[in-house]
């Protein structure tokens, strides 16, 4: 266990936490290019996502996304973005637009699988209603949609928090810095330090998001609201779990 | 005709000199260096996804036998595959130290963690009259397992392959951290000399590979389920 009892000390030490290479600024660097590289897949793959799964076009296009995404290293795409011109090259634009990249596929691939799974009775009673093509997206399909449109951002945020670990390999920040400094310094205690930082990390990202996917169910909260629910098939705990892993 | 052909020479030397991404040149010069970063990177790539397949099915099997180990593999294996892989590879080097084992240890937990998830989805996938069936045929347990049960999950234990595959071909390039990274140390080297080509080519080859594994697996997938031959085209 000295592995373990070393990478603990090394983590209890408070003089690896200050400075600009401690731990704290690294830790904050790491949350900022997810939120950042998060935010921007969001705005990007939600719009095109509802509306290619509300018009039902593009199936093919959304599902195979994520297979070319699975088959494209994220080493190498940072080091293409590392070695090409401005404003690309050593940047954090290089690292965010990489991140971006590798967390749009199944932010797409989700919410179409999910906007197309809605009951088609549904949405030709919500239009027998009177309802506008917008005001269908809007109150019946996205409402709908949420469970697989959170689990595909669940795994768009786990996919961004490994990535940007190994933006540390082409002289990025974050805390994978940590872990190749410990490589360079053939110090094995802060190189599985870091490495548990950056594990536990993807951990709570990973149950912070189920938390907020089970949170944001407008279905299962109005169901909760309205008292246990009637006795069923048991759902499968996380819907959608086959359409795309995320690759760490 | 001389001048021609000298024309040529510098042309083609030429993307070396001008660092261009895309350089025959490169490819033709340091084939040695490029195909044995392949093999290993293959090499890397059928070492682990074989050894989680041979994980995985007994782990399947008896997540289903007692269903109370059920619930820890699914949740075990769903933490593994969170963990980022350079954090990976760094958690085993006390265990494995700089060496090639490491890599291939780390990739075969996530293919492993990808294949008992599909190996479990195919065997609940069985119709259980097909069990009824084949035990009212006189099946033993060996014979229901191999003969119905296998064949009938297939599909789902390939699209696992299919996925453990692709995913492992993209990962062993992190292996780079300790120094076997296949492709990945061709990628690593490039971008520490700026040497463009190198990057560019090992990247490409990279995803070649992976779509190469991907065919390989569906024509696989096609030959041990010709009863499905026309349903999956």
């Amino acid at each position: 266990m000295g592995w373990f009892t070393g990478a603990i000390a090394w983590l209890l030490d408070p003089a690896n936490w200050q400075g600009p290479n401690g731990v704290a600024v690294r830790l904050v660097e790491h949350l900022g290019l997810t939120a950042a590289s998060l935010g921007l897949a969001c705005a990007i793959a939600l719009p095109v996502a509802l509306w290619l799964g509300h018009v039902g076009r593009g199936g093919a296009l959304a599902i195979n996304v994520s297979n070319v995404g699975r088959a494209v290293p994220t080493f190498a795409l940072l080091a293409i973005f590392t070695l090409g011109p401005p404003p690309l090259g050593r940047s954090t634009v290089s690292i965010v637009l990489a991140l971006t990249l590798f967390a749009i596929p199944p932010i797409i691939t989700n919410t179409y699988v999910g906007i197309r799974g809605v009951d088609r009775e549904v949405v030709e009673a919500a239009t027998g209603m009177g309802m506008s093509g917008s005001q269908v997206l809007r109150r019946v399909e996205l409402p709908l949609a949420v469970p697989l449109l959170m689990n595909g951002v669940r795994i768009a945020a786990v996919q961004i928090v490994a990535t940007a670990t190994i933006a540390a390999l082409v002289a990025g920040g974050g805390l994978g810095r940590i872990i190749t400094s410990g490589f360079t310094r053939q110090d094995q205690d802060q190189v599985v330090a870091g490495a548990l930082l950056v594990g536990l990390l993807a951990l709570v990202v990973e149950l912070a998001f189920e938390y907020l996917q089970r949170r944001l169910d407008p279905v299962r909260a109005g169901r909760d609201r309205s008292g246990p629910r009637p006795p069923g098939p048991r759902e499968p705990a996380r819907p959608g779990e086959a359409v795309a892993a995320a690759q760490p | 005709m001389i001048v021609a052909a000298a024309h040529a020479t510098t042309l083609a030397e030429d993307c070396l000199q001008r660092n261009a991404w895309i350089c025959p040149e490169y490819v033709r010069t340091r084939w040695p260096d490029i195909s044995a970063a392949l093999s290993e990177h293959v090499l890397i790539t059928v070492v682990s996804v074989a050894l989680g397949t041979l994980i995985a099915f007994p782990m399947a099997l008896l997540a289903r036998r007692l269903p109370r180990f059920r619930g820890p593999v699914v949740g075990v294996s769903t933490a593994l595959y969170t963990i980022p892989s350079l954090a990976m590879f760094s958690l085993l080097l006390p265990f494995t130290g700089l060496a090639v084992a490491t890599v291939v240890t780390g990739l075969t937990l996530y293919s492993l963690t990808i294949l008992v998830r599909n190996f479990l989805a195919g065997f609940d996938g069985v119709p259980e009259d097909v069990r009824e069936a084949a035990r009212g045929m006189g099946y033993g347990p060996g014979r229901l397992l191999f003969g119905v049960e296998l064949p009938l999950a297939l599909p789902s234990v390939f699209a696992g392959l299919r996925v453990a595959a692709v995913s492992t071909i993209a990962l062993t390039t992190i292996g780079v951290i300790v120094g076997f990274g296949g492709l990945g140390n061709l990628i690593s080297r490039g971008l520490n000399s700026f040497f463009k080509a190198e990057v560019f080519t090992a990247s490409v080859l990279c995803v070649v590979l992976a779509v190469v594994a991907d065919l390989v697996l569906l024509g696989a997938q096609r030959v041990a389920t010709p009863w499905r031959r026309g349903a999956n085209a």
